[in-house]
């Protein structure tokens, strides 16, 4: 499947255009879930900080601090593309499901077309642009944090900045970014390959896209813990 | 010519199609009949090249397609059009852009010379005004013809068709029938299709083959399938009343 996928396109024309559809669909279309997800996710994370903190010892940025590593080590990139593998993920799932039993796939093949050329490049390379997605969740889960932290009165706002600004470790934005990438591919590719490989009628369209959501997941999961292993550990 | 030799394939234990020997021929349309899993879709699979048979060889004029590098088949492949039973369209594309695909990917004509050919294999199947609907808006006779449009829209010299008047209307079904019959005369091409229908078998079949659990039981012409002794193919063919009456009044006025 890899090599098919990877091979040179019939026309690169029509793959450009194809590929900015994608970037439309997959990123563009995703950005109002991600964004709200986002500034929730933050805000919650500050708010859970802020009331674990009761040693009055316990400095109150450590709530800006705490939000600030949750947020950009493992909620924007792993939470995120749990939520982009159940998004993003059936939606290829089932669109490349559906032109499997509507024998959409087989018309490509007959015209000469490399069909999972034509079909998954295009997803595959719209996604690497995954990578800004997080880099949005990243700064709209911080951003919820201290909207939350300030509101809640859990600490006032310089506070939370100070901790957002304490011990910064700039390889973490790159750690985070490393995992995203992982993610983009796996999300591309682990739920094309369950469509285009699909079986069935339509409601195996919608068996497969549940298959597909369950399997990425696992993937995502274990690569999360094998890249947290290989990076940081 | 289509020349087909000894074509064998199975799916685990199940032997599908065994020893198929036949030939199709330029400007004919030919018909390949049979009940259901008798192996017709997976022979058709075969000439297309969707499924790889396990033995026997498959050639179009002259050029064996087991043998052709990979650049080599997608050639042939251009030469080749594809009338799916459920049309197989585009469903994120507009008819027009439907019809104008296979130049897109594969030519390197200007956008107006495309539109300018799209707009004659539209007018040759009667579609005028469906130009900017997309598949699920027009009705499923439209969407035979405009499947039969795309197939036809770079000149093919082989036409494939599978079950082409399968859920449409009878009247619509000759139609699509008669349209058929007129591209292949017109361009001179060679028409396989996969029917069930007696109506076609009795219009169109210029040469039908009979298959019936793998194997070809019979091969004629629709003339001679009324002359015909092989019981398979009377039981098959004549299954319903109405053409057992045809049969009979055919029989009648030849004594």
């Amino acid at each position: 499947m890899v090599r098919e996928v990877f091979k040179k396109p019939t026309k690169w024309s029509i793959m450009k255009s194809l590929i900015l559809k994608e970037i439309d669909e997959l990123i563009y279309g995703s950005m109002g879930i991600v964004i709200f997800i986002s500034i929730f996710m933050g805000g919650v994370v500050a708010i859970q900080t802020a009331l674990n903190l009761t040693n009055p010892l316990i400095p109150k940025d450590l709530i800006g601090f705490a939000t600030r590593q949750s947020v950009i080590l493992e909620f924007a990139p792993t939470f995120t593309s749990i939520i982009m593998a159940g998004k993003v993920g059936s939606y290829i799932t089932s669109s490349i499901g559906t032109m499997r039993v509507t024998e959409q796939i087989d018309a490509l093949e007959v015209m000469g077309v490399n069909s999972l050329n034509y079909l998954v490049f295009p997803k595959i390379i719209a996604m690497f642009l995954y990578p800004f997605v997080v880099a949005i969740a990243m700064y709209l889960g911080i951003f919820g944090g201290l909207i939350a932290n300030t509101l809640g009165g859990h600490s006032t706002s310089t506070e939370f900045i100070q901790g957002i600004q304490l011990d910064f470790i700039p390889f973490h934005v790159t750690y985070s970014f490393i995992k995203s990438i992982v993610f983009a591919f796996i999300i591309a590719t682990v739920p094309s390959f369950h469509g285009y490989y699909m079986e069935g009628g339509a409601l195996d369209v919608g068996k497969a896209s549940t298959t597909s959501f369950v399997w990425t997941s696992v993937v995502i999961i274990i690569s999360n813990f094998i890249l947290t292993h290989l990076l940081l550990g | 010519m289509i020349e087909v030799k000894n074509l064998h394939k199975s799916f685990g234990d199940t032997h599908v199609l065994k020893g198929i020997t036949t030939s199709f021929e330029k400007g004919k349309t030919n018909l390949i009949i049979g009940q259901s899993g008798s192996g017709k879709t997976v022979f058709m699979k075969c000439l297309l090249g969707l499924i790889v048979p396990d033995e026997g060889t498959i050639s179009y004029d002259g050029r064996m397609f087991a043998k052709l590098s990979p650049g080599e088949k997608r050639d042939l492949r251009q030469d080749m059009g594809m009338v799916f039973q459920g049309s197989a369209l585009f469903d994120s594309m507009t008819v027009e852009e439907n019809v104008m695909f296979p130049m897109d990917m594969f030519t390197r004509q200007s956008r107006s010379e495309m539109e300018d050919r799209v707009n004659i294999v539209l007018n040759r199947v009667n579609l005028i005004d469906a130009h900017k609907k997309y598949p699920s808006e027009i009705s499923g006779g439209m969407q035979k013809r405009v499947a039969i449009a795309r197939a036809i829209v770079m000149n093919p010299k082989y036409l494939f068709c599978d079950e082409p008047n399968s859920g449409l209307d009878p009247k619509t079904a000759i139609l699509i029938d008669n349209l058929i019959q007129e591209i292949t005369k017109e361009f001179d091409i060679i028409t396989v299709i996969n029917s069930h229908d007696m109506n076609s078998v009795m219009e169109i079949g210029e040469k039908i083959i009979f298959l019936q659990h793998g194997i070809k039981e019979w091969e004629g012409t629709n003339k001679e399938i009324f002359k015909t002794d092989n019981k398979a193919v009377t039981n098959f063919v004549y299954s319903s009343e109405l053409f057992k009456k045809v049969r009979q009044m055919y029989i009648e006025e030849r004594n």
